[in-house]
Parts: structure tokens; sequence; C-alpha cells
């Protein structure tokens, strides 16, 4: 946090109110208060694209789809189980293995000729099926653009189950990966929304919330 | 400052929740008692009809009670790693394995329950039953008695279905009668089928108490008491035991009272077994929101109301894993709309693949006719490593949120 204020040239009595997301929301001590990623995800895109009804949000954690009401209030979500398979930590051991930083995988993938097929059922079967395929041959292109295949199948089947309502809006660190961006958009037969900052719509939905609080106390710092 | 520990108040003996544990522990001192008189004991699937042992006059176990109970008092683990070890695949379910374990090992610290002569098995609560008892019945090399009642497609329960289980009940009857000596009278059976009866009625009335804002009870308290329901119906202390459950619910309405601790800001459905290893963290994490868990399907389905043979029967047709989508969906909404339910937490329960498969399309169809949220997490009812807690929180969080934006908080 002292990294963040230093940066910003601000000190803590600047911040009236810090609301604390993801997954170790709770035990960050300076936090006046913590609200799930899920509602954080929901707050930051609205607040950027409030047409959305429906977001991708792809983590390192977990991956999540969110359904919007024409209120523009969460409704309802639908996470991953509990395999790490169709998150963003599934793409991190696929690059990992293809000895590769993880934002090159986009740009290899669109000049795949012919995707691999890649297991979508757990990350460490995937990673030796990974292994084996090079080994007999296959292009590592077509075997990252498998990769990516194989994340968007498993995320559409959360959002098939969720009800696909547009438009459709993609969140979380993956949204900046085209290849399962565009993997998505097949499966799904929609267009997908995203931006630059995708990745922080998390934390802009917590400082909006925060706002929120301390305009509910009627008390702003100037 | 002292260092006074503060002492638990010892539980009054009146109270339904005194009684209806005493109940519970009985079951297993009876049956050892019964066993070392030198009486045959069973052990006994949770949907089997009780009422044939009990007006026989024979005393049974029940070893999803058990698995329960060592998977709640933390050695879920250590028995299914028995089985496992013996071949049996992690993936089926944890109460079997447990069980199989606990028939080769014979001893647990935490519940132990008398080896059994023969084996009642039903498979109307799941068909990994049947193998399970099968297995049993060959390494124990004693008799297994099966009912079979199976899946129902249709809504309703035919005529020709509780005609071919009624035959099974009589077959199973006859073979317990040449097996023990022990003889079935309608006198007997009249007289179970009254405090049967009596508990079930007393049972639904209890639960239906929820329907008050706020609900006089915890839900959690109910996944305790549904062990008296499932394995002592036909006592006459079990009835007893129920009526004073009412009766404390009741006396809470009228004072405002609730066994739930904190103000009760959201009512939810809980949907699945109880995840017995984190039944804590399960529960800590829905109370210190405010969220009262004031119904299940328990709360309906062991409420068996009937008149005769017959109807027993069809009872037993109707249980919640025997019965079509559509029907239990319907027993849900029931629920869901008289108990002013405003969201719903399904436990995706790896060790019960029946229940949990048909709960994603049945979620649908409740969240879109009841207009809640709803959530599901991922556990088990026995086995530890199938649960991971910061998950479950963060989906439980995601539902309050949403309750408490639907209510024009947050």
């Amino acid at each position: 946090m002292e990294t963040v204020l230093k940066k910003a040239k601000l000190s803590r009595n600047d911040i009236d109110y810090v609301m604390a997301t993801g997954y170790g929301r709770r035990n960050f001590d300076p936090a006046n208060g913590e609200l799930s990623e899920l509602s954080c995800h929901a707050k930051g895109v609205l607040f950027t694209n409030p047409q959305v009804r429906t977001i991708i949000d792809i983590g390192g954690q977990d991956a999540k789809v969110l359904r919007i009401n024409d209120k523009g209030i969460l409704e309802n979500f639908m996470m991953n189980d509990k395999c790490a398979a169709g998150t963003g930590r599934f793409l991190d051991v696929m690059a990992n293995i293809l000895q590769m930083p993880v934002n090159e995988l986009e740009k290899r993938a669109e000049l795949a000729e012919k995707p691999a097929k890649i297991s979508s059922t757990c990350t460490v079967f995937a990673e030796s099926e990974v292994i084996s395929q090079l080994a007999t041959g296959e292009t590592v292109e077509n075997v990252i653009a498998g990769i990516c295949n194989s994340v968007a199948s498993r995320v559409a089947g959360l959002a098939k189950r969720v009800g696909i309502k547009e438009e459709v809006f993609m969140s979380g660190g993956v949204a900046q990966n085209g290849g399962v961006r565009k993997a998505l958009e097949k499966e799904l037969k929609v267009p997908i929304k995203w931006s630059e900052t995708s990745q922080m719509m998390g934390a802009l939905g917590a400082a909006i919330s925060a706002y929120e609080q301390v305009k509910k106390r009627g008390v702003l710092n100037e | 400052m002292s260092n006074e520990v503060k002492k638990k108040s010892p539980p009054d003996p009146n109270s339904a929740k005194f009684k209806l544990g005493k109940i519970a522990t009985d079951a297993y001192v009876d049956a050892q008692a019964a066993k070392d008189r030198g009486e045959m004991i069973g052990w006994c699937s949770s949907n089997f009809p009780v009422e044939i042992p009990e007006t026989l006059g024979l005393a049974v176990c029940y070893p999803e009670n058990q698995a329960a109970g060592i998977a709640a008092r933390g050695g879920g683990e250590r028995l299914c790693n028995v089985s496992e070890d013996d071949g049996y695949s992690n993936d089926i379910c944890a109460y079997a394995r447990i069980n199989l374990a606990y028939a080769k090992i014979k001893d647990t610290p935490e519940q132990n329950m008398p080896e059994p002569d023969f084996l009642l098995c039903c498979n109307n609560i799941c068909n990994c039953m049947i193998k399970w008892y099968e297995n049993l019945a060959k390494d124990l090399n004693i008799p297994m008695i099966i009912i079979d009642i199976p899946f129902n497609p249709d809504y309703d329960v035919s005529d020709a279905q509780v005609a071919y289980v009624k035959a099974q009940f009589m077959e199973a009857i006859k073979q317990l009668e040449e097996l023990t000596g022990k003889k079935w009278t309608e006198e007997k059976f009249q007289e179970v089928m009254e405090y049967s009866g009596r508990t079930s009625r007393a049972w639904l009335a209890a639960t239906s108490e929820a329907k008050h804002t706020p609900s006089p009870f915890n839900g959690f308290d109910l996944l305790n008491h549904m062990a008296v329901m499932v394995t002592a119906r036909g006592k006459k202390e079990a009835a007893e035991a129920m009526e004073v459950l009412h009766k404390e619910y009741l006396e809470n309405v009228e004072t405002g009272n609730s066994t739930f601790r904190g103000e009760e800001k959201h009512r939810i459905i809980f949907e699945g077994i109880a995840c017995w290893p984190y039944l804590r963290a399960t529960s800590t994490g829905l109370k210190s929101r405010g969220i009262n868990m004031v119904t299940t399907i328990y709360a309906d389905a062991f409420g068996f109301i009937y008149d005769d043979f017959d109807g027993m029967v069809k009872a037993y047709c109707n249980v919640p894993n025997a019965m079509n989508l559509e029907h239990a969906r319907d027993k849900r909404v029931k629920l869901i709309k008289e108990n002013h339910v405003e969201g719903l937490l399904v436990h995706t329960n790896r060790s019960c693949k029946l229940w949990s498969g048909f709960m994603a399309e049945m979620s649908r169809q409740i969240a879109a006719e009841c207009e809640i949220p709803h959530v599901a997490f991922d556990g088990d009812q026995a086995d530890p490593r199938n649960f991971s807690e910061a998950q479950y929180e963060t989906r439980v969080q995601g539902l309050t949120e949403i309750m408490e934006s639907k209510k024009g908080g947050c």
C-alpha cells in the first residue's frame, strides 16, 4: 500500500475509505470494508460500459460469469469448480511449458493453421498433452491455439448455464489474450467487448464502492 | 483480572435438543446391548423402511449416520484412505468409503457400532448403495436383504410401482422372520405407524415455523435433528421429542426468540447433504453475514404421513432422490415461497453424484420461478479433501451481496 501511495504522491490521510477485494480481502488490515470480486467486477464494468449485461471474468484463481439485470444490478453468477482449467493459472502453466511469456500466446495463436485438441478437464493432464503433442511434431502455434480453445470452451460452458445476454464484456487478466477472446466469441456466437484496463475492473469497482460508502457517510475529504 | 473459565451450562434434560441427541446416541447403545444379549443386529441404509426392523423388534445401526459422525469429528480422511488403499476409487461416495473401511478395521475413536449379522439395503437413495452393501455382505459373509425402489421418471407414484415395491416389503419381512426368529404382528405395526405419524406431523409442524420472520430456529439445527427422523421415526420417544421441538419453536415465535444467534438479515434454502468435515466453516460463513438457512428439502422429505401399509410403501417411493426433477423442483419451490427464502445455496457434493447432478438444472428452474439468486460451491459430505474455504467464502459473499442489492443496499 505504501508503494501505491508513494507513486500517487498521497498519504494514508488522503484516503477516506479503503475497500478490499479478491481472495485476500479479509486479511488486509488497512481496509475499512471488503467486497467480493464478483460485485467489484460488476461495478467496475458497469461504470465504464453501462449497457453490458453479461461479464466474463477470467482471473488467476478462478473464472466467473456474471449476469446483470436491466437495472444494472448483479443478479446471478456462476464460477468454475475447483480445477484450474479455464483460469489464468492454466495459461501461466502452459506458457511455462512452452518457455514463453504469457503475453506472447496471443501473437503465436494467430499463426495457427489448425488448432490442436487440448483436454479441458484438468490442468495437469493438459500439461502432459501439450508435451506429447509437441513430441509428435505438432507446431507450437497449433498447440497454443488449442490451449486458447480449451480455456474458451470451459468458460463458455459456464456462460451458457448463466445465460448469455448482450452486451458481453470480458474483464480480468485473460481478457488481454486475444486468442482466448476470439475463441470465446466463436463458441458463444456473440461479440465480446474488452478494454486495455480489463484487468483493473475489480479494483475500479472496489474504488467506486469505497466512494459510495464515503458518500453515504456524507463526509468527503476535499 | 481473574482467569475464570466460563463453564458451559449443562443441557436441560427436558429440552428437545437433549432428548433428540439422546435418541441418536441410544441407537448405538441399544444395538450394542442387543448384540451383547446374543440377538442378531443389522446395518441399514438410510431410506430403508425403518418400520420393518422396528415392528420386528430388531436393533439396527445406520452406516451413513456413523460416517457423518466420523467425518464431523475429523476422521473422514483417515478412513477414506483405508478404503482407497484397498482399491476403492476416491470418486465413490465418502460414506461408502468410510463404512467399508470401518467394516475392515472395526474400531474408531470417533464412533463405533456393533458388527452386523445382516444388512438391509434400499436403493431409493442411490444405486451406489447396492454395490457398497454387496461388498459388505461379501467381506463380512452375512446376508443382505435388498428392496429395489427405482428412480421414478413420472411425477406421481403409480399403482404398479406400489405393487412392485410392496411385494418386496413382504418378502423382506418374511426373510427377516426366518433369519432372526422375530415375528411381525399387525398390532405392533399399527403402534409403529402411529408413532411414525406423530413424529412426522410434529417434524413438519416444527420446520414449518420458519414461515415466521425471524425464523424461530437456525436451519443448521435441522441437519442434526433429521438423524432421528431417518433412524427412529417409529419410536415413542421420537414422537415425544419432536412434539417438544415444535412446542419450543412455537414459544420462540411468541417470545421473538430464535436458536439463530444474531440478527437474521437474509433467509436461504440449503441444498444437499451437510459438509460435515467443515460444518463450522460452512455455518460460520453464513452466520457471520446474518444469513439463516431457514429450510432444506429435509424439512419436507422426512414427513412420512400415511394411513396403512400401501401408504407406507408409496411414501418410500416418494423420497427425494427417487422422484423426478419436476416433482423435486415443486417441493423446493413450495418451501421457498412458504418460508420467504431469498437465495439458494447448493452444495455440489462430490460424494453424491445423483443429487448434485440434477441440481444444476433444478437450480436454474427454481431461481427462474422464485426470482432468487442461486450459488453452488464444491464440497463433500465426508471427504475433507474436496472443499476449499476460500472458494466457499467468495461464493457466499457474492450471494449475500446480491441479496442485499435486491433489498436496495450494497
